[in-house]
């Protein structure tokens, strides 16, 4: 059977519950994970409850990755929080929290899935950033700061795994209409929407465009990058 | 359990030989180098032999542990000195994990 099998972190809802569906639809087995159960249900979905920055729940996932499947051909690293806050009156919980899930989390199912993808000598890994990163964006310093270092794991992840066959590279969406942007006000939505090119919300299909040109097999020569939307 | 381990160290190592067409010793044993000096692999080689022991002891030992030790490059301390050393590393994650339950 050659369905590639795909792996999503956070698909209980918003873009991850997206891509499973679209990935799922093209035929891909897909894996997913979030800290909750999922209400929804889909053919060719698997759900694992567990938090991304626990190692022992994520390796869980790929003991059975291996045992099941045998093989992982994508990793959507889609999982992420974020904290609007001024830095003075940010907790530091909210800081490890919000570390520990968007870079721990990413660098760890990095790390298992290019164990689980090394044997093929194939392998298509997607790390989300975010275009606050290139704006440098006020109100957002532990978020922003966890998603430069996402940026900075895939270039150096890109070189790493090259040597066996997987590309590393990185998503940074502009704001888009899920929970993660639902407390932002809206005149402060409406300025970040006025410093990109093309000033619109961003949608699910967006993102889901520049993944699957990521996972195009003929992509096998580009690793390292990151793409912003809108024109950032 | 450390004579099973070194065994098992010792199969992934051979696989990893043919595979990479290394030069292994005959007879390989746990006072076998495996890193550092006069160390059989290669940094590569090194990540390679690890990623296929942990998944050996997931399949004989039903445990999953990760073989990471932040001492891994350096020369004295490390873990991936001999054959030995890492079947005495990996039986002493294994207790820990299977402790855990």
């Amino acid at each position: 059977m050659d369905k590639p099998v795909t792996l999503i972190t956070g698909t209980r809802k918003g873009i991850g519950q997206y891509l499973a569906q679209r990935f799922a639809g093209q035929g891909h087995r897909v894996i997913g994970c979030s800290r909750g159960d999922v209400d929804w249900d889909l053919d060719g979905y698997q759900h694992f409850t567990a938090d991304v920055a626990d190692e022992k729940q994520v390796k869980k996932i790929f003991s059975t990755i291996r045992k099941d499947y045998g093989r992982l051909d994508n990793l959507i690293n889609n999982a992420g929080v974020a904290s609007m806050n001024h830095s003075l009156l940010t907790p530091m919980a909210t800081v490890n929290q919000v570390m520990n899930t968007n870079l721990a989390g990413t660098f760890l199912f990095c790390r298992e899935a290019a164990k689980a993808m090394k044997g093929r000598n194939y392998g298509r890994i997607v790390n989300f950033t975010t275009v606050a990163v290139a704006y440098k964006l006020e109100g957002e310093a532990a978020y922003v700061a966890s998603k430069a270092a996402v940026l900075s794991l895939t270039q150096v992840l890109a070189r790493e795994f090259a040597e066996f066959g997987i590309t590393v590279n990185a998503v940074g969406p502009v704001p888009i209409e899920t929970d993660l942007i639902r407390a932002v006000p809206e005149d402060k939505i409406q300025q970040l929407l006025e410093r990109q090119a093309i000033r619109r919300f961003g949608r699910f299909e967006d993102v889901a465009n520049v993944i699957e040109f990521y996972l195009r097999r003929e992509s096998d020569f580009i690793t390292g990058q990151n793409l912003y939307l809108g024109g950032v | 359990m450390n004579d099973n381990l070194v065994n098992l160290i010792i199969n992934a190592l051979k696989e990893l030989g043919e595979q990479q067409e290394l030069e292994l010793p005959a007879d390989p044993n746990a006072e076998t180098p495996l890193f550092g000096e006069n160390g059989v692999l290669d940094s590569m080689g090194l990540v390679t032999l690890v990623v296929g022991v942990e998944q050996a002891i997931e399949d004989d030992f039903g445990a999953s542990v990760t073989l990471a030790d932040a001492k891994a490059m350096s020369q004295k301390n490390s873990p991936y000195r001999t054959i030995g050393s890492l079947a005495e590393y990996a039986g002493k994650l294994i207790a820990e994990e299977k402790g855990n339950g």
